[in-house]
């Protein structure tokens, strides 16, 4: 048995598939700014060729690589070892609330069915015969599609949503968010069948504000903040309507 | 409790969550002890005198804590969802607990 | 779109006590003092319209707001759906009102 070695970190990594699996314990020598993703590329080829595991583009941009670090859901391309390890050691998971496909690589239907139907999706009304729409980005409606847009597509705030968890059929914080910047596109021609898609069940009321994907957003959006103004048109529709 | 969750605002919604299932399993207690009054006044001093003990007093500061903290946390529930976005609801979920401790310290004092 | 009637029913159900339960709290801490007697409580509500009408309408309220409230529970930390579900929220909220009708008749008829 070696002795535990300070300049290595425990990293124990969860293996198996949607039938079930365990941890695996590994040592991997640390380096200096190294990633999660680094740790879990360093596993793959150094120790366990078989492990498997998601990455595109390792800065941040694809939302690929998203794993549950000692518990939290983090893009592991971005996080810093030197930032989560608790007493030199890291837990590494597949994404919660998603079934697993292998090891540490999920599968994202589900997270993506939802995001149409959500009506995730853009539908302009111009051709590409017509001029480009003019809209002022000091426009409220804009800057509120703005501040939600940085979508990356990850799931972090899926894996974070406890309402995911109790309620299967709910559309999760991205979708939500995704939509209410639709709603605040002014080019978009679809607002009434997308605002019928949220407030149905499982859309935007099931939310319980409990902001735990504001918190673990890796780019800092805050999908309750945005589920929370399409819980405000909901609202006023069904006053409107009556 | 999962890593995740260690954020206050889970910890509010939490809070709301048991508090508001506390005194919905309370308010049958409640109804029963005012519907005795329809037995007349001795059968309702009866079924209240039993408030009188000591653990009671504690039990009841610990509802006036539900409701107090059920009633700021609802308020600061229903702002969130109706009024324009703020990003200070931390300190408000803090604060609605903080005046909730008050108010059920209040009735504590003055019951006992 | 059952969801979006739950939502509203239990936030203006909510609205509607905010007021009320600022008065409740009023009350309790000002008639705990010296202990609550069949006596003091029936002396300040027997009779009177306005308590009859302040209780009436809370426990309305009240039982609108907790069925809503169990059946968030029932469905997600329960995972109860359908029928069983929302026959069980009709009786919750069927009871409270009927207790608490009788209850407020109680300290209100004399």
């Amino acid at each position: 048995m070696p002795m535990p070695n300070s300049d290595h970190i425990k990293v124990k990594v969860w293996r198996g598939d949607a039938g079930g699996g365990s941890f695996a314990e590994f040592e991997v020598p640390q380096q200096p700014a190294q990633t999660v993703l680094d740790v879990v590329t360093w596993i793959q080829r150094h120790a366990d060729s078989t492990l498997s595991y998601r990455f595109a583009c390792r800065v941040g941009m694809c939302g690929s690589c998203a794993m549950m670090v000692n518990g939290i859901p983090r893009w592991t391309c971005r996080t810093h070892v030197n930032k989560v390890v608790q007493d030199n050691r890291l837990t590494v998971e597949p994404l919660r609330n998603l079934p697993v496909i292998k090891d540490l690589a999920c599968d994202m239907s589900e997270f993506f069915d939802k995001w149409k139907r959500a009506e995730g999706q853009f539908s302009g009304t111009n051709t590409r015969a017509q001029a480009v729409a003019a809209i002022s980005p000091a426009e409220p409606a804009r800057r509120a599609a703005n501040a939600a847009i940085e979508c990356i597509n990850c799931a972090i705030c899926y894996a974070a949503c406890d309402v995911v968890s109790w309620n299967p059929g709910y559309l999760g914080p991205a979708a939500l968010n995704r939509a209410w910047s639709l709603q605040n596109d002014s080019r978009d021609r679809r607002h009434g069948e997308r605002l019928r898609a949220i407030s149905a069940d499982g859309g935007c009321l099931s939310c319980h504000s409990q902001q735990g994907c504001a918190s673990y957003c890796p780019n800092e959006l805050n999908p309750t903040a945005s589920i929370a103004g399409l819980k405000k048109m909901a609202a006023s529709a069904f006053f409107r309507s009556r | 409790m999962k890593a995740h969750r260690r954020q206050p605002l889970y910890l509010a919604f939490l809070l709301h969550r048991l508090s508001g299932l506390g005194l919905a399993l309370f308010l049958p207690l409640h109804f029963y002890v005012l519907g005795r009054a329809l037995a007349g006044e001795a059968a309702f001093d009866e079924a209240l005198s039993w408030t009188e003990g000591p653990l009671v007093k504690l039990a009841e500061f610990g509802l006036v804590f539900l409701l107090a903290v059920h009633f700021f946390g609802g308020l600061r529930l229903l702002a969130l969802e109706n009024m324009p976005w703020s990003n200070q609801h931390k300190n408000y979920a803090a604060l609605a607990v903080a005046i909730a401790f008050f108010i059920a310290c209040g009735f504590l004092l003055r019951a006992v | 779109m059952i969801e979006l009637r739950l939502y509203l029913a239990q936030r203006i159900s909510a609205a509607i006590m905010a007021p009320l339960v600022l008065v409740h709290l009023g009350v309790m801490i000002y008639a705990i003092q010296g202990g609550v007697s069949a006596d003091e409580i029936l002396a300040r509500t027997r009779g009177s319209l306005l308590w009859g009408g302040f209780y009436g309408l809370f426990v309305i309220a009240v039982a609108v707001h907790a069925a809503i409230g169990l059946r968030n529970i029932l469905s997600e930390w329960l995972h109860l759906r359908g029928l069983l579900l929302s026959g069980l929220c009709w009786f919750i909220g069927f009871a409270l009102l009927a207790a608490g009708l009788r209850a407020v008749a109680a300290v209100v008829g004399s």
